[in-house]
């Protein structure tokens, strides 16, 4: 498919492959990075907690434990130059009563041995000024000013729009079936849409990266999908907090978290649950009254009234619990970048230099591009201009003032611009992480339709062959008439 | 920015703030103007092409369309105007309307009063939480309904309804006529939600399985929509397990609520009512801010929209006469408050002087369905009149007059209480 030889096939779309290939696009080289679906960030990077933790939990030996806090740190020049919404809200862990306290002490120590600034133990009067909805029985609490929220789809987006910009060519619905070797060397990847050769892989597969590694003839990563169950609530609603607070984490989760979005909805969740299969990614009614009660040890007021969605994320924790990040010993040019669960998304910056690090020690001759553009246009969102701004838009471009997501406030000019923009969108779910049109209370149940128009006729497609996200999701099934088939009478 | 003043702004061009803004123009209002989002009047008439409505406002039968074509082209021979495609963005306390539409930009609007006619919207999956995957072909009914009757495409030929709303009957039938296999309609409460006419017309008629008691406990399939699971449900709604049951299907309608649309309202400080989610008004549907008034599915969810003209009909008169300065307000307040078996009356108070009128209709909604029943109205604990009725079910609205001559002996500040007794228990 490529005449010419790769450096690099990133496999991946999700937030560590877009923030590896961007990283990657520092430099003079060829790079390409697969995706098997229509989109970028449709796997785990969709569907988790969207926080950039502060980086006191993990092991200081672990990669988990080295990688976060610098990561973190990495994020306010990120933010800065792709424009991508991000809010230093702090987080808590808060010890209720009954609680080992001394838990939050070992945070504390384990925190700043991973040299996490800020930390601070806080007491109850400080919680009741500054998070006053917070249980009569929150006694005292682990504050981190460092941790924040962020976009997790936008923060891809960009970095897969950045990484375009500047040379990475970014193939979707390009499936890895094969990685080919010859004498111990990687030489190419087989996909369904033709072979790409190449002298280095970087397996960001996320869920599916053991079956990467093991087409590669390497089993050392082991991927044990665990699903995530949340509750997501309206923007307008009655209840609020200030912080990203947790309780008292036990050995395998951060338990029930509840969390303002950077958008400015209210997240409850996660549970942590081992599945059997990666297809699995659904919710459950344990799952769900599992997160609401945990919500409520620490929020007694909370309730599910203005719930407008719940959704389910697949960890792809490996077996040793760590981040597998590491050049195979047998096959050269062959990368694993898996096992990448919570901190995940906080490392993503930290875990892409370590890659190119790794890369550069295997033998990949890194040469400074002279004109790496590292910014990224900041995106038009209609809604959050003020009046005068809004109307001087509209001057502008006249489809700035035609409304298409009620809820969301989303102009048919921002839908545009988000199926042309460089990754643009193939899928209403694709229109509705870019613009959010889909996303508020009514859950597209008035724009659905108007979406699915624009991009049929954007895209140059029938209705009936617009998809909602997967490669298979087809919205619409048939033209109307076309199942009563020889039972239609014509009348002309 | 383009400013500009109008007597009467009606958001919302639906049935409602068609009616209301008809009435408003008879009345003597000058300027009205009706914004509208769509690019079209008629609001979710336009999609129900169904017959059905109309029987007690024209007395006769017609389609959702033509019931809504008689308001247009009164609001067209009464020369008010109309803004297509028109968003609002944001109403003010002093009555301020700033809109957006592509011709004009944005607009700001001084209105002499407001009318609220936004409509409602529909409870969606996450608003229930039904827990599963998230494939293609989970869709609210009045959604599939805009796709199969304005768009033209039906979703998927294996269909399953959950909630026996109006909606979701008037969608069996529908996705039946246009071929598909529709293998149950799935409803959590011991009874329909709907009129009882459309169990009849849409479910009956067509052998369509009707499932009280039940619910959808899981979605399954990965890309698209490959089947649910359904469970029997006890007296407090909850699945009981070893009932579960999976049904093969391909399309998945909810039909599971309406909830009046009062973002607008609520951010200018309009007082909501928790039990309708629409505004608290009184009987000229004024709501808590002076020549702001509401009707329609944003003040309380309609079965018929007969009366959901009748209700605009009087917000529009009423507007009219804040606008001309016609609107007095009795000093003898009363407060209506609900009793035993009643979810809610509209209005929640009396407060409007009008020499004319010779009863102010209550509307109101009953909890569970009863035979036999007496309406019972008091005032300060004493009987004031009943009504009896054979039954009452709550997805059939009540609609019942309370005279004038009994409004205007009430001391100030009288509280008047409604109940539904079943005769046995009085």
């Amino acid at each position: 498919m490529f005449n010419t030889k790769q450096n690099v096939v990133i496999i991946g779309g999700g937030v560590i492959g877009c923030a590896i290939a961007r990283e990657l696009s520092r430099y003079n080289l060829k790079i390409v990075l697969v995706e098997k679906e229509p989109d970028v960030a449709t796997g785990t990077t969709k569907a988790n907690t969207a926080l950039i933790h502060a980086g006191f939990n993990a092991d200081p030996k672990t990669l988990k434990g080295q990688l976060n806090m610098k990561g973190n740190m990495i994020f306010d020049q990120i933010v800065k130059d792709l424009h991508i919404p991000f809010k230093r809200i702090g987080s808590l862990v808060v010890g209720v009563e009954g609680d080992d306290l001394s838990e939050l002490e070992k945070l504390l120590n384990r925190g700043r041995e991973n040299k996490v600034e800020g930390l601070q133990i806080v007491d109850q009067k400080w919680l009741r000024e500054n998070e006053p909805a917070l249980s009569d029985k929150a006694k005292a609490a682990l504050w981190a000013p460092t941790a924040g929220i962020i976009g997790p789809w936008e923060l891809t987006l960009a970095l897969a729009e950045n990484a375009e910009k500047n040379g990475v060519k970014i193939m979707l619905e390009t499936e890895v079936e094969d990685i080919l070797t010859g004498d111990g060397d990687v030489v190419g990847v087989k996909t369904n849409r033709g072979i790409i050769k190449t002298d280095y892989v970087i397996n960001a597969a996320g869920l599916f990266a053991d079956e990467i590694s093991r087409m590669a003839g390497i089993d050392k990563v082991s991927i044990t999908p665990r699903v995530g169950e949340y509750y997501v609530y309206d923007k307008d609603r009655d209840f609020n907090v200030n912080h990203i607070v947790f309780p008292i984490p036990t050995k395998i989760s951060k338990g029930t978290i509840v969390t303002p979005t950077v958008d400015g909805n209210l997240m409850i969740g996660p549970t942590s649950d081992i599945v059997e299969k990666k297809s699995q990614l659904g919710t459950s009614r344990e799952g769900l009254n599992k997160v609401f009660e945990g919500a409520k040890k620490l929020f007694p007021r909370i309730s599910l009234k203005d719930t407008i969605r719940v959704f389910a994320g697949l960890r792809a924790a490996d077996r040793t619990e760590d981040f597998v990040i590491e050049a195979a010993e047998n096959v050269k040019g062959f990368i694993n970048v898996a096992g990448i669960q919570s901190p995940g998304l906080s490392s993503a910056p930290s875990i892409a230099e370590m890659v190119v690090t790794i890369l550069k020690d295997e033998g990949l001759a890194l040469d400074m591009k002279d004109d790496f553009d590292p910014t990224r246009k900041k995106p038009i969102h209609f809604r959050e201009l003020s009046l005068e701004e809004k109307a001087k838009l509209i001057q502008e471009d006249s489809r700035y003032g035609s409304i298409i997501c009620r809820c969301e406030i989303v102009t048919y000019k921002e839908i545009l611009d988000a199926i042309h923009d460089p990754v643009g969108a193939r899928t209403v779910d694709g229109v509705k992480r870019r613009t959010r049109a889909g996303m508020g209370r009514c859950q597209s149940g008035f724009c659905g339709p108007k979406v699915i128009t624009i991009l049929a006729e954007e895209l140059g497609l029938d209705p009936t062959e617009v998809r909602k996200e997967l490669t298979d999701s087809y919205l619409l099934s048939y033209k109307v008439k076309e199942l009563l088939g020889s039972k239609v009478m014509d009348n002309d | 920015m383009i400013k500009l003043y109008r007597d009467i702004v009606v958001i919302g061009g639906g049935p409602a703030g068609l009616a209301a803004a008809c009435s408003a123009k008879e009345e003597g209002a000058d300027k009205v103007l009706i914004l509208e989002r769509d690019f079209e009047l008629g609001g979710i008439l336009t999609q129900c092409i169904h017959n059905g409505f109309g029987l007690h406002y024209f007395k006769e039968e017609l389609t959702g369309p033509e019931y809504a074509h008689r308001f247009i082209k009164e609001v067209e021979k009464q020369d008010i105007e109309i803004k297509l495609n028109t968003m609002v963005l944001e109403v003010t306390l002093d009555r301020k309307v700033y809109v957006v539409n592509s011709e004009d930009g944005l607009m700001e609007i001084q209105a002499g009063a407001i009318i609220l006619a936004m409509g409602c919207r529909e409870r969606t999956r996450g608003a229930i939480g039904i827990p599963g995957t998230r494939p293609a072909g989970v869709f609210t009914a009045g959604t599939a309904q805009r796709f199969v009757n304005m768009e033209g495409y039906v979703p998927g030929k294996e269909v399953v309804i959950l909630g026996s709303g109006d909606i979701g009957l008037i969608m069996a039938r529908r996705m039946r006529l246009e071929g598909a296999d529709v293998k149950a309609v799935v409803e959590l409460l011991p009874y329909t939600g709907g009129l009882s006419r459309n169990v009849v017309q849409c479910l009956e008629d067509y052998d369509i399985p009707l499932l009280l008691k039940h619910t959808v406990t899981e979605i399954h399939g990965k890309e698209k929509l490959e089947g649910i699971t359904i469970s029997e449900v006890d007296d407090k709604f909850r699945p009981i397990q070893g009932t579960e049951k999976r049904i093969d299907c391909d399309t998945l309608l909810l039909s599971v609520g309406l909830i009046p649309e009062n973002e607008l309202s609520k951010k200018v400080g309009v007082e909501l009512d928790s039990v309708t989610a629409g505004p608290v008004v009184n009987e000229g549907r004024e709501t808590s801010v002076n020549g702001i008034f509401a009707c329609g599915n944003v003040l309380h969810v309609h079965d018929l929209v007969d009366f959901v003209t009748k209700e605009s009909q009087m917000a529009g008169q009423w507007a009219a006469k804040y606008v001309n300065g016609k609107m007095e307000k009795r000093s003898n307040k009363l407060t209506i408050q609900v009793g035993k078996n009643v979810r809610y009356v509209i209005p929640q108070r009396i407060e409007l002087n009008d020499q004319e009128r010779k009863r102010i209709p209550l509307y109101m909604r009953v909890t569970k369905p009863l035979r036999a029943v007496d309406i019972v109205i008091s005032a300060n604990d004493n009987k004031l009149l009943s009504f009896s009725k054979p039954y009452v079910k709550p997805g059939e609205m009540i609609d019942l007059p309370l005279p004038e001559k009994i409004i205007e002996k009430l001391d100030d500040n009288s509280v008047i209480q409604v109940a539904i007794l079943e005769k046995e228990e009085e």
